[in-house]
């Protein structure tokens, strides 16, 4: 089943696109997971993901940690820290 | 009762006119006392920015903001709720944000509308980019650490 991925902010314009669907691998079960899976994809992805600790995560439009499971994803977010008020 | 208050939420381009917002909470009403309104405006850093680019998660932004204004509902005995969050391009001297927090009473009113503000600002999925006056390319605007301690320092209950 494909999950789409969404980026927002820097994460998006260092990873050139504003979403994609993904196959995600066999092995891939935490946010931790994903964004080192992500990271090993290709430059664009190293250059966006450079310091994982400080990407944020939100799944299905909730934001969780780097420890959450992400069986059953439809849509995982990727962004900076937030700026907005 | 407080579980019948409705916030009103909304994430919009266009502007928001601050008076017939408040206006919309109190019309027709008697038993509100206190209404505080927290508008936060674009600024131009002393001539240096054009304008503020506002990206936001659609979507999330809404059910982010709901799930907050709910909590505050929760927290405070507040008699309405208006929480207004614009996006796209702001130029100096615009409308960012508006929160507009009805009570009974002024303690509650405050205190909500301050949760509502330290809230939006590390938890609302929206992200501010620089545009300078000068045509040279802006970058994003970097969290600050004092907002997320900010937001932190509303874990510990209210004494009353």
């Amino acid at each position: 089943m494909a999950t789409k991925l969404i980026y927002f902010a820097w994460v998006r314009e260092r990873i050139g696109k504003p979403e994609e669907d993904v196959e995600l691998p066999a092995g891939i079960e935490t946010v931790a997971d994903l964004l080192r899976w992500l990271k090993s994809r290709g430059e664009e992805y190293e250059n966006a993901l450079q310091f994982p600790d400080v990407i944020r995560v939100a799944i299905n439009q909730e934001q969780v940690g780097h420890r959450e499971k992400i069986a059953g994803a439809r849509e995982i977010a990727l962004f900076p820290p937030m700026t907005g008020g | 009762m407080p579980g019948a208050v409705r916030p009103t939420v909304r994430i919009e381009a266009q502007d928001f006119d601050v008076a017939a917002e408040i206006a919309g909470l109190t019309k027709g009403r008697a038993d509100i006392g206190a209404v505080v309104t927290f508008s936060g405006l674009c600024r131009d850093e002393q001539g240096a920015l054009s304008a503020l680019e506002l990206e936001h998660y659609p979507g999330m932004a809404e059910a982010e903001i709901g799930r907050i204004a709910a909590e505050a509902i929760e927290r405070w005995p507040l008699q309405g709720l208006t929480v207004i969050h614009r996006h796209g391009r702001i130029a100096p001297g615009e409308n960012i944000v508006l929160v507009v927090a009805a009570s009974a009473h002024r303690h509650a009113a405050f205190e909500a509308a301050n949760f509502l503000m330290d809230y939006l600002k590390s938890r609302a999925p929206f992200w501010k980019k620089e545009h300078h006056a000068d045509g040279s390319e802006g970058g994003w605007v970097e969290a600050k650490e004092a907002d997320d301690e900010a937001a932190s320092r509303w874990t510990t209950k209210p004494a009353d």
